[in-house]
């Protein structure tokens, strides 16, 4: 099986984001790799160990592909030492502001160029908060979409994957054969803390870099865009009391106050 | 006056009261045509429950979208916004929604904008970004415009509609028939309003130590819906469809009561825009209260029950 994990490089949940002319500025500031995209690394690296590893020359591989800045690198690294075998960075000032389908573009094209029969991806990417990539890159390459997955089941001798798709709609059984797109939730692992030899051997992983032209893709207009960004000014700081017995008297009135009984 | 489609959203067989807020934003921009996606035999009765204003319905009735899911659902929209060319669809912003119009995007290659909290009559959408730090007014440059709406944002028209409707078929393309829905659990439903539609939520987490009674006594004395930090759900005191939060659901009520809660940015991330908040947590130094319009440092079992009574007794 060759699986492909998509991972994001996102600004630190806690830093401090600015737009700058409507973009993320995400060279000034902490970044780290999309927590989610940690579950979707665990759960493939899991799906070969199940099947007998993704050792150098195997029958199994997790490649991570990311599009971003270079200093994505960084996070690459990370998902490396979790046991990957190898990553892909799409990096060209011309990506700076993508938008949601230019992304699909970029990350469909790489990954049917490498002929990979599963992609993984996380639900969200904590930055975006957009849950739309994982779809868009299955109708881009017309592959099955199996996405909010809280389990995965694959059976690689009949090219066979099943999930239980867990949303608001209820919990689904699906399956497909292969290629599909996987999306998973947070509850479907507990991501691998990298070991010392995970660490020490990422840094000898090939992470290779392309630029648009390379990837196959001419630089194109975004199809949407950000026309003005504002901070938001603080929440006031409010009333804050210590219960010394009044406190659900004073909470009652408080409501009361603003009408909200 | 141009021609703007929304996606009827439903939960279960009944209309949902996105639609009439998606209906409602829509009317701004020009007429408003509704589509429906049912399963043979289903979208008379799901037409006939619309309300706002709709001047006209589409319905198409196929398998397939039971069978196929989101994919088929998409495919056949888009099939329709090709044909049809409207100049904008709304589509309500949860999972499914926000999943279909990414895959509409894609067929009609069209911008794409997630979790608007407003459009305006020039489709100019208003985002609230960052964990609510950040609002972001953007626009679809090329293609359909293609906006999801925050359930609940927005104050919806519930005139009564009286819409034109068609009937029509087309057939879903192989592409989108690739991943089989095999079965479908819907999910429990209890008696209290749903999380997203709620005009008020009382959360717990785990200063509850798995008892809920008291969040959802006090819940029901307002009217509310119950959420849950993940520190509860994955404890397993309350089920992950409550969960508020980045991965969980985005509530922005009326009132949010938080007990129990640290308030970690991850959960904030799913409540920070509720107009107010209201704390109650033993430590004071919770960085929950740096959202709080109204703390009280103190222990929730001792907190709710008074405040229930309170509430029940000013109501008789
Ligand atoms: C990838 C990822 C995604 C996540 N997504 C979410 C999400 O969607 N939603 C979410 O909520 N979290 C999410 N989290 C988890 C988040 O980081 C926190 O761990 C979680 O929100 C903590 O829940 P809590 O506030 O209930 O628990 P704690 O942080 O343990 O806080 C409990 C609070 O209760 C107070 N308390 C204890 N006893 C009492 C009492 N008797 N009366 C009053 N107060 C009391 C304590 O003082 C404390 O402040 C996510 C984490 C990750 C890594
Ligand atoms: N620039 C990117 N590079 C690689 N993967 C991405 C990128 N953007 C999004 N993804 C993948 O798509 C998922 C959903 O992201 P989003 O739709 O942006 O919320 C993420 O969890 C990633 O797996």
């Amino acid at each position: 099986m060759k699986i492909a994990v998509c991972v994001k490089q996102v600004p630190d949940s806690w830093a401090e984001k600015k737009m700058v002319n409507g973009v993320l500025d995400r060279v000034n500031v902490d970044a780290v790799l999309n927590d989610l995209d940690e579950y979707a690394v665990e759960e493939a690296l899991r799906i070969v160990e199940a099947h007998g590893g993704n050792q150098e020359g195997g029958a199994h591989s997790v490649t991570l592909i990311s599009m971003g800045p270079e200093r994505a690198t960084e996070a690459i690294r990370k998902a490396l030492s979790m046991g990957a075998n190898n990553a892909i960075l799409i990096t060209d000032p011309a990506l700076a502001g993508s938008d949601a389908l230019l992304t699909s573009k970029v990350l469909s094209k790489v990954i049917s160029d490498g002929g990979f029969d599963l992609v993984f991806c996380g639900t969200e990417s904590t930055d975006a908060r957009m849950s739309v990539i994982p779809a868009m890159i299955s109708a881009q390459l017309g592959w099955a979409q199996l996405t909010f997955a809280g389990s995965v089941e694959v059976d690689p001798s009949s090219s066979k994957v099943s999930i239980t798709r867990v949303t608001d709609e209820g919990v689904d059984l699906m399956s497909a054969q292969f290629p599909a797109v996987v999306g998973v939730i947070e509850k479907i692992n507990e991501p691998r803390y990298p070991s010392f030899k995970g660490i020490m051997s990422a840094k000898k992983k090939s992470i290779e870099i392309r630029d648009l032209a390379s990837v196959g893709i001419s630089a194109q207009k975004p199809w949407s865009q950000v026309i003005d960004a504002s901070t938001r000014p603080a929440r006031e700081a409010g009333i804050k009391i210590i219960d010394d017995g009044s406190a659900s008297e004073k909470l009652v009135n408080f409501l009361a106050e603003k009408k909200l009984i | 006056m141009s021609n703007v489609f929304i996606l009827a959203d439903f939960s279960g067989d009944k209309v949902s009261k996105t639609t009439a807020q998606l209906a409602t934003v829509a009317a701004r921009i020009g007429d408003v045509t509704a589509i429906i996606l049912s399963a043979n035999g289903k979208g008379d009765a799901l037409a006939s429950s619309l309300v706002g204003p709709i001047s006209n319905v589409v319905i198409v009735e196929s398998n397939d979208f039971a069978q196929f899911g989101v994919a088929a659902c998409a495919d056949g929209l888009g099939q329709l916004v090709l044909e049809r060319k409207p100049v904008a669809l709304l589509v309500a912003s949860h999972a499914f929604g926000k999943e279909i119009a990414g895959r509409v995007a894609v067929i009609c290659e069209s911008g794409i904008i997630t979790d608007a909290i407003d459009v305006a009559s020039d489709l100019v959408a208003t985002q609230v970004i960052f964990g609510g730090s950040t609002t972001v007014h953007s626009k679809v440059s090329q293609g359909c415009a293609i906006i999801t709406l925050r359930p609940n944002s927005i104050e919806a028209k519930l005139d009564s509609a009286t819409p034109v409707i068609e009937k029509t078929s087309l057939t879903i393309n192989e592409s989108a028939k690739k991943a089989n829905v095999n079965s479908t659990q819907p999910p429990i439903k209890g008696g209290r309003p749903e999380l997203t539609e709620a005009s008020v939520v009382v959360s717990g987490g785990r200063g509850t130590n798995g008892d809920f009674s008291a969040v959802e006594a006090f819940a029901d004395s307002l009217g509310a819906a119950v959420g849950a930090s993940r520190a509860a759900t994955d404890a397993g005191w309350y089920p992950h469809s409550h969960q508020v939060g980045q991965t969980g659901k985005t509530v922005s009520p009326q009132l949010y009561v938080a007990c129990g809660i640290s308030g970690a940015i991850q959960h904030r991330a799913g409540m920070q825009t509720s107009k107010t908040i209201i704390v109650i947590n033993k430590d004071p130094e919770a960085p929950i209260f740096e959202l709080a319009d109204f703390g009280v440092v103190g222990d929730l079992f001792a907190v709710l029950p008074k405040a229930t009574e309170g509430i029940i007794a000013r109501k008789s």
